[in-house]
């Protein structure tokens, strides 16, 4: 299964972009979906570094791709603080301009934008965030 | 990313172009320089402005944020309005996703938007 390890910075974003969109498109993704997977991953990835982490420069990603017949999985693996993914408050996404506050967008886009979430957290293996597309039928 | 922006009559013109050819993304990375950007025209009581996102192919939720943020600084006192030209319909709808779609104006004519302030 390809594998990457980034750096836990904001500038590796980008890179890990390109590493899920180039498999997203071998797995045979329609556009859409491969904006799904590049988000969820961005959001994921993000979340790694700020909550994970707490910070830039504090440890690594790590991402694999595994394309299969169906679609995409990929799995996030980090060493930081675990995450709690369940008690992430959902954002109201009903709430006027004026009163919109900030949270939990992250989460909430991660688990909209793909088919199967799966996040575990042990001392051996570290924080492993496993995520799942379907390729559309048809 | 790079940010230009031009002072009009009656609204500002902020453009986002990507680097190298390649177009523009706006992540927890980049976010932070349009959210400065933006802050500045904002802070000096400018809050008609117009944001081409004709080259801009990726915004994270911190990207929405931003956007969000400034709107609501726009249309506070209805003393102005950011309006959105030409976004990528993915990056809609994922505003659309998170309830954030209705806070904006979209138009796919960056000249007739400023005319129209």
């Amino acid at each position: 299964m390809p594998t990457v390890v980034f750096s836990g910075r904001f500038k590796s974003l980008a890179k890990i972009s390109k590493f899920v969109k180039k498999h997203a498109k071998a797995a045979g993704l329609d556009d859409a979906d491969i904006y799904a997977v590049e988000l969820a991953v961005d959001e994921a990835c993000s979340n790694i570094i700020e909550h994970a982490y707490q910070g830039e420069g504090v440890g690594k990603i790590e991402c694999a791709c595994d394309v299969s017949a169906n679609g995409l999985t990929i799995t996030l693996r980090d060493n930081g603080k675990a995450f709690e993914m369940d008690q992430v408050p959902q954002p109201d996404i009903n709430r006027p301009l004026q009163h919109r506050t900030k949270g939990g967008l992250g989460v909430f886009l991660i688990r909209k934008m793909m088919d199967d979430v799966q996040y575990s957290s042990t001392p051996e293996k570290g924080n492993v965030l496993v995520i799942r597309k379907q390729k559309a039928s048809g | 990313m790079k940010i230009t922006t031009t002072e009009h009559k009656r609204c500002d013109v902020v453009i986002l172009e990507g680097k190298d050819g390649k177009k523009a993304r706006i992540d927890t990375y980049t976010a932070p320089k349009l959210q400065e950007v933006l802050n500045g025209l904002t802070d000096s009581n400018r809050y008609n402005i117009v944001l081409d996102m004709s080259e801009v192919d990726f915004m994270s939720s911190k990207g929405l944020w931003v956007l969000t943020e400034t709107q609501k600084k726009c249309q506070h006192l209805k003393r102005g309005e950011l309006v959105l030209v030409n976004p990528d319909e993915k990056i809609v709808k994922s505003f659309d996703l998170v309830g954030m779609g209705d806070y904006f104006t979209t138009s796919n004519d960056r000249e007739a938007t400023v005319g129209a302030f």
